[in-house]
């Protein structure tokens, strides 16, 4: 997609793609976990679940990737 | 179960309860989806689904602030790029954030950015939960769940 501008280079905090990744995988497993489940046990186990599918495919898929060039 | 007889119990269900399923409480699940995709949450607080509300409240506008950290970009809505168009239309999600951050002038995003394509991902993936968060709210509006 190409929109946005060319500004002035900017130090990132976040620059660690596993940590943005993990961040990501974060948040959207708590709200999809708060939003299918109204217990809290039920919650937890599904958000973990989430998370845990979140972080194992990318990681997997991250590995799987690696020799191809970009 | 037939689709006949699933809909009359669920209006003995609902006559039980002591509302009727159709018109009255269709306003409220109108109301409670607007509150949810101007303020992510505030549906479901205005319910009185507290826990929901609050979680959704703190993560979504975190994950949309954490997209303009990133440097994502709100996409425009350019008609000659289908796919830029869908991702202006996902963010648009996020509601009152969405038009704040618009109106600041942030979300211009930088293409060079190592993390700018992480910063679109984040953006439109809160204004796409979001409307999933809507949705629900009017379905909790509507007393389905």
């Amino acid at each position: 997609m190409t929109w946005g501008s060319a500004g002035n280079e900017r130090t990132h905090l976040m620059a660690s793609h596993l940590l943005v990744m993990l961040v990501f995988a974060a948040l959207v497993s708590l709200v999809f976990a708060v939003l299918l489940k109204d217990e809290p046990v039920e919650q937890v186990r599904l958000g973990g679940l989430l998370f845990g599918a979140f972080v194992g495919t990318g990681v997997v898929l991250g590995w799987i990737l690696f020799p191809f060039p970009l | 179960m037939g689709r006949k007889s699933r809909d009359s119990r669920r209006t003995r269900v609902a006559a039980e309860a002591g509302h009727t399923p159709s018109a009255p409480d269709s306003g409220r699940a109108l109301v409670a989806m607007a509150l949810a995709w101007a303020i992510p949450g505030a549906g479901h607080l205005w319910l009185g689904r507290r826990q929901k509300g609050v979680v959704f409240l703190l993560a979504l506008p975190v994950m949309f602030a954490l997209g303009l950290w990133l440097e994502g970009a709100l996409a425009p809505f350019d008609p000659t790029q289908p796919l830029v168009f869908l991702a202006g239309f996902a963010a648009l999600g996020n509601g009152v954030p969405y038009l704040l951050a618009a109106i600041g002038g942030l979300g211009e995003g930088r293409v060079v950015a190592v993390t700018f394509e992480y910063g679109n991902t984040f953006l439109i993936v809160s204004g796409l939960l979001n409307m999933l968060i809507c949705l629900d709210a009017y379905d909790v509006g509507l007393g389905r769940k």
